[in-house]
């Protein structure tokens, strides 16, 4: 069976994070580009909020279909991380990178930070069961709220832990789709072959997009820009 | 010159081996990386020593016989150069050079820095070759090749089988030596007839001998004497998809007289 093969080979496993990765990256752009609602003020966010909550059983099969991308994803990074780790048992004691990114470098790591990061924001929005009290309380939003979006966020980023985990975790992100955004396609062998092949504009474009658009929501509730 | 040397000893395939230092004195910087070994060598033999062992033949960057770690770059501080073409004019007076076999589960210390890389030849041998009937090949110029088919195989043949792109890669992977063993064939017409076949067999065997994954950073093409593009890596990709989509499991039994 075809998807027996190319789950078995090291090269289908790595094709399936790259697909999975892919639809992350997508899902990523969008809630990036959702969010910046935030600067528009408690009316469009909340409605922003309220319209995808009201798209019901779609609302769901998109959950779903992130969570099966997300655990394919983590599954997928685990068992090549298992594999490269065998297939060299003794190290050098020396061994000087030349080419790779610091990106690449940190796929792994920052993959599982990002995990931490998925975990503890589901947590933190989207069933505020983690809700860190904010260090300087807003008296218009005390608490969470299942309808106040805008008022969440407000209250979450006033407490400088809050904004620091989401700083670094988006710093992360940036890194990882620096080298994923790009190499995915590479993987999937979609990619024309290139003078300069570790060259990359589209996935440093979008990288520093989504970063840029994320990290902007907390820095800008933290200094009173939004509130 | 005087140098020091930090090198990997290792008497045998079990046995545990160490960095040992020693002194290479007076080594011309015209000397070839090989030939201050050669130096060192003689002079541990008068000593009574055992000589270092390193694989070689050639020495002129064609063979793929030698190849080691030198200071944590594989083949070495220059540019696609093989470690028998590395001259000693790139490192400088009392520098402390670090030698080490390449690692990989599937490259085996034979001894000192002789690894056995004979995973690479069971690579070649699952798919690495084209069926054509012997006394009756019909003339080259008769298949027509396009300009850009013909240099990016004649780029991807380059290989030499070193394996330095497995030596340098963080997952020891050998996707670039696989990858450019799939395309030089794959691009051409006379490797079209097992050109799927080809693909799935040598990925399969690559993973049989427990090489790593690849993840694109790069550092094979940039250890790559011959420079071989991580290009060749995606085209072995899409070949391998579309064998493991289209081809049913008893055309991928390997070929040979069939
Ligand atoms: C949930 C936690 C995550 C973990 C543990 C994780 C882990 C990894 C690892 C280890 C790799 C490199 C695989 C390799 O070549 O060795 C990788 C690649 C990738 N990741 Fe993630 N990741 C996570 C989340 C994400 C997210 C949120 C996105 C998208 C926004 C994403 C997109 C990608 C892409 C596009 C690739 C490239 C795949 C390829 O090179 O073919 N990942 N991930
Ligand atoms: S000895 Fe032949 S390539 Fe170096």
């Amino acid at each position: 069976m075809w998807a027996l093969t190319l789950y078995r080979s090291t090269i289908g496993k790595k094709m399936i994070m790259a697909v999975t990765g892919l639809v992350l990256v997508v899902f990523v752009i969008g809630h990036m580009a959702g969010n910046l609602q935030q600067f528009l003020g408690p009316g469009r966010m909340n409605a922003y909020a309220a319209f995808l909550k009201s798209t019901g059983e779609l609302l769901w099969i998109a959950r779903l279909g992130l969570l099966a991308a997300t655990v394919l994803h983590v599954l997928m990074a685990y068992q090549l991380t298992q594999i490269k780790r065998a297939a060299r048992p003794i190290d050098y004691t020396r061994r000087e990178p030349q080419v790779s990114t610091l990106a690449s470098r940190t796929m792994r790591w920052g993959g599982v930070l990002l995990l931490v990061f998925i975990v503890f924001h589901i947590l933190h929005f989207t069933t505020g069961t983690v809700f860190p009290v904010a260090s300087r309380p807003d008296a218009q939003y005390p608490a969470f709220s299942h309808t106040d979006v805008y008022g969440n966020v407000v209250s979450a980023f006033r407490n400088p832990w809050v904004v620091l985990f989401y700083v670094v975790a988006m710093l992360f992100l940036l890194l990882h789709l620096f080298h994923g955004a790009w190499s995915s396609v590479r993987t999937l062998g979609l990619s024309k072959p290139s003078p300069d092949p570790l060259h990359r504009r589209v996935s440093t474009v979008i990288a520093v997009v989504v970063w840029l658009g994320f990290t902007a929501i907390p820095v800008a509730v933290f200094f009173g820009v939004i509130r | 010159m005087n140098l020091t040397l930090q090198v990997w000893r290792q008497p045998g395939p079990e046995a545990d081996g160490g960095l040992k230092e020693y002194q290479a004195s007076d080594i011309s910087p015209d000397m070839s990386f090989l030939e201050m070994l050669d130096v060192v060598n003689e002079r541990l033999i008068e000593a009574g020593d055992l000589p270092i062992a390193f694989d070689h033949d050639c020495r002129e960057g064609i063979c793929g016989s030698c190849g080691m770690m030198i200071n944590g770059v594989a083949h070495g501080p220059s540019k696609a150069t093989a470690t028998c073409q590395l001259h000693m004019r790139s490192f400088r007076d009392g520098d402390t050079i670090v030698i080490e076999p390449w690692r990989a589960r599937a490259f085996p210390v034979i001894r000192d820095l002789v690894v056995n890389r004979g995973a690479l030849d069971r690579i070649i041998a699952a798919g690495g070759f084209i069926s054509a009937p012997t006394g009756s090949a019909q003339d080259a110029n008769a298949i027509p090749v396009s300009k850009q088919d013909s240099d990016a195989a004649m780029d991807a043949a380059a290989c030499i089988g070193c394996g330095a792109c497995v030596a340098a890669c963080p997952n020891g992977s050998a996707s670039l030596f696989t990858g450019a063993k799939i395309s030089h064939l794959g691009l051409l017409p006379q490797g079209q007839p097992e050109r799927f076949r080809r693909a799935l067999n040598m990925v399969t065997q690559m993973d049989l001998e427990n090489f790593g994954h690849c993840t694109l950073f790069g550092e094979c093409q940039e250890a790559c004497p011959k420079q071989i593009s991580i290009d060749v890596i995606s085209r072995m990709n899409r070949d391998f998809l579309r064998a493991a989509v289209t081809a049913p499991s008893d055309r991928a039994a390997s070929g040979g007289d069939g």
